[in-house]
């Protein structure tokens, strides 16, 4: 060492360039030292984690419904005709959940303009289109109340059996969409608190309004899913 | 499309793209319930259905969740791992047919 001048050591000797000592002290390190992967906000790559933990959730409840309409011997209720709208007499199948499914993309296209508006720091827009697109949230979730009234009045659908053909039917709609329509009314209500916020000015101190683009996520996700449900669950 | 590592990404779309892509979506929901109108039957159904359901999917992913303008990184960590779930998927089909066929041997 005495050899070395003094000029030529590192000029900025870096904690993280010392060895790593080892052990419990250098998980701790390890893992709390200054890295990182993602370059995005740390809230929108959370939003991500946390909206990939929910894909499993809702991949596995459709794996399930998958098992247990591949292994029943009694027929499966065909969807097109249980989930028909009568209208002037004759039946439509599948009009309701086809509504349903624009009214969510509908939503999706708000959000969209939402988040750019957004971006370009346009609050009382972004603040707008999101309210427009709670709104047609709290539509979908109504026609899914009465879409569920329905077939568990008229149709005496329950999750242990039905009138219709497989028992497993109930269980797996009643699962499925009741937990899609329940995302969907909690992010009505993540929207309406964001878009609240924004409009009071909560986020003027912040360098951005990324919390749009976030909550943004969320909703985006939402619909994703239900084009799985829409395509697996009334369609196949 | 990439940005400087750390920065804030900027995304100034025209909203012109996210109408077309609402478009596009409506077009291709619209399609997949035409596929139920008009009584498809069989492996055209099915391919049909996972087809529309595959490119919807894309579209909201990719636009209006901006993965397309996201670096690989955050990509990756997110598209990946649930194709973990394709696995569970064929485990739980051939599960679903063995169950089946007992039921059809010994239970009816």
């Amino acid at each position: 060492m005495s050899a070395i001048p003094v000029d030529a050591k590192p000029a900025t000797p870096a904690p993280a360039d010392a060895a790593p000592s080892g052990g419990l002290r250098g998980l701790v390190a390890d893992w709390s030292s200054d890295q990182q992967t993602f370059h995005v906000a740390w809230g929108k790559a959370m939003m991500w984690i946390f909206l990939l933990s929910d894909t499993f959730i809702f991949g596995s409840f459709l794996t399930g419904y998958m098992t247990v309409r591949g292994s029943t011997t009694v027929p499966w209720p065909n969807p097109s005709e249980v989930f028909a709208l009568k209208v002037g007499g004759t039946d439509v199948p599948l009009l309701l959940i086809a509504i349903m499914t624009f009214v969510l993309i509908s939503s999706s296209g708000t959000m969209a303009m939402a988040v750019n508006c957004a971006y370009r720091r346009d609050r009382v827009n972004a603040a707008r289109l999101m309210f427009v697109t709670a709104l047609f949230g709290i539509t979908f979730v109504g026609m899914q109340a009465f879409e569920w009234s329905k077939l568990i009045v008229d149709e005496g659908i329950r999750p242990w059996g039905n009138p219709a053909g497989a028992a497993q039917f109930g269980a797996s709609f009643f699962m499925i969409t009741g937990f899609h329509g329940m995302h969907v009314t909690v992010g009505v209500i993540y929207l309406v608190v964001v878009a609240v916020r924004l409009l009071l000015g909560r986020y003027e101190h912040a360098p951005n309004y990324q919390i749009v683009e976030i909550a943004g996520l969320y909703w985006h996700f939402v619909d994703l899913v239900w084009v799985f449900i829409f395509a697996l669950f009334y369609l196949w | 499309m990439s940005h400087a590592p750390g920065q804030p990404e900027q995304q100034t779309h025209p909203i012109g793209l996210y109408l077309r892509i609402w478009g596009l979506l409506f077009v291709l929901s619209a399609m997949s319930y035409a596929v139920d109108y008009f009584h498809f039957q069989g492996l055209l159904r099915w391919s049909l259905i996972l087809l529309f359901m595959l490119l919807k999917a894309g579209l909201i992913v990719s636009i209006f969740m901006h993965m397309a303008w996201e670096r690989m990184a955050l990509v990756f960590a997110i598209v990946t791992p649930p194709l973990a779930l394709l696995v569970l998927v064929g485990l739980m089909a051939s599960e679903a047919a063995h169950t089946h066929l007992a039921r059809l041997l010994f239970f009816r």
